[in-house]
């Protein structure tokens, strides 16, 4: 009885440990595809250098981006916050000034139809617009609460996280940065220092 | 005993979805959309004719007494090779079921094939259990993440049929799919009769 679980045990561990090192290295590329992509959409533009991540607490980490030739674009923020139905994580571009230049949600488990339209409802264009807003000047809070911003209709709660995500971006990462030392100088010293998604990333055209 | 008659009373005599009520979980909370729920039937086939196989095969090994232990332990092996696989070569799908694909290691309907087919049968009968049962599962959920889809966003496999704007946003929350699912167990039930 024993030697049969015993059995049982050893040859499925066996069989998973051989998947996952065969998946392993795939997986691992498509995160890595996944954030390089989603970087060069939230900084629009066509190549960007971009530098190793940095961590500044469990919820945010940012990456300092520049152009090929080393002019600094901004930072590209990666910061979670609890939606409505789980954690919501957001991708969300600052240009040297602190304007917001795109966003991409990474992770959500919003409700379909509801709160999962914030991938589009908040991008240029669409109803509640924040492209270009500055979380630093302006009242970047939803309109119900005195803000500046639409709420997705019938998303409150969801619109909140998602805001109060980028607006942590904001404090915790471009403010701090304007405070210490100029935006060329802290963007050179992490391309020299790069190395893991530290290669050049070529796109086409200008995502949103 | 006829293969053939295994597939179908898989897919109707058995149906998981219509007629033995199991693996309402998984049933529930992944057709908000007709193509997850096609992709949540598609994993758990895969995971359901993999397990009725290698169960049949150890059925006379394993004692009584740890039998539940053992397939288990199988399940939950093919689950996790299956969502490495998926993460590694389907992202997309991963994206939208991700948070599913471990559940399908507690769906009633694997254990419950396990215990009530493969347990008894040759592998090759347990295969073809698998694929009726895993098909009944898949149109089963296909069919009521149609449903829902259409009542509540107004699209089919993302196909506009409607605007958005008329859609019953009810159907794509947790209360429209105990709706939806009553109403297509009641038509089920009643074609069956016919």
């Amino acid at each position: 009885m024993l030697l049969v679980l015993t059995a049982i045990a050893v040859i499925s561990g066996g069989a998973l440990a051989m998947v996952n090192s065969v998946t392993e290295p795939q997986i691992e590329k498509i995160n890595a595809e996944n954030l390089a992509a989603g970087i060069k959409s939230v900084m629009g533009c066509a190549e960007v250098v971009v530098s190793q991540p940095n961590t500044v607490n469990k919820n945010i980490s940012y990456y300092t981006v520049s152009d090929a030739s080393g002019k600094s674009l901004g930072w590209a923020v990666q910061s979670s916050e609890n939606g409505f139905g789980g954690e919501l994580q957001v991708l969300v571009g600052f240009d040297g000034d602190g304007n917001i230049l795109g966003y991409t949600i990474l992770k959500t488990a919003e409700t379909p139809g509801l709160g999962a339209k914030a991938d589009t409802w908040f991008q240029k264009g669409a109803k509640g617009d924040i492209i270009g807003m500055n979380p630093g000047t302006s009242n970047f809070t939803v309109s119900k609460d005195g803000g500046d911003v639409d709420a997705i209709t019938a998303s409150t709660i969801t619109s909140r996280a998602f805001l109060l995500s980028i607006k942590n971006a904001f404090d915790e990462v471009v403010s701090k940065q304007d405070a210490s030392s100029g935006a060329s100088t802290q963007a050179k010293k992490s391309v020299a220092a790069d190395s893991c998604c530290g290669d050049t990333i070529a796109c086409d055209s200008i995502n949103e | 005993m006829n293969y053939f008659k295994i597939i179908i009373n898989g897919i109707v005599k058995e149906n998981p979805t219509f007629v033995l009520l199991l693996g309402m979980c998984p049933t529930l909370g992944t057709t908000s959309s007709a193509l997850n729920g096609m992709m949540m039937g598609l994993a758990t086939m895969c995971v359901l004719i993999v397990s009725n196989f290698l169960i049949s095969l150890v059925k006379k090994l394993v004692p009584d007494m740890v039998r539940i232990p053992s397939y288990i332990v199988i399940i939950a092996s093919l689950v996790t090779m299956l969502q490495l696989c998926i993460k590694a070569y389907a992202p997309e799908i991963d994206k939208s079921l991700g948070l599913f694909i471990p559940l399908i290691v507690v769906n009633c309907i694997i254990l419950g094939r396990a215990e009530s087919f493969a347990a008894k049968n040759n592998p090759l009968a347990s295969i073809f259990d698998g694929i009726g049962i895993g098909l009944g599962f898949t149109c089963g959920l296909t069919i009521l993440g149609s449903v829902r889809e259409i009542l509540g966003t107004g699209c089919i496999f993302g196909q506009t049929i409607y605007s958005e704007n008329y859609g019953m946003l009810l159907f794509v929350l947790a209360p429209g799919a105990f709706l939806a699912l009553g109403y297509l167990i009641a038509i089920f039930n009643k074609l069956k009769k016919a």
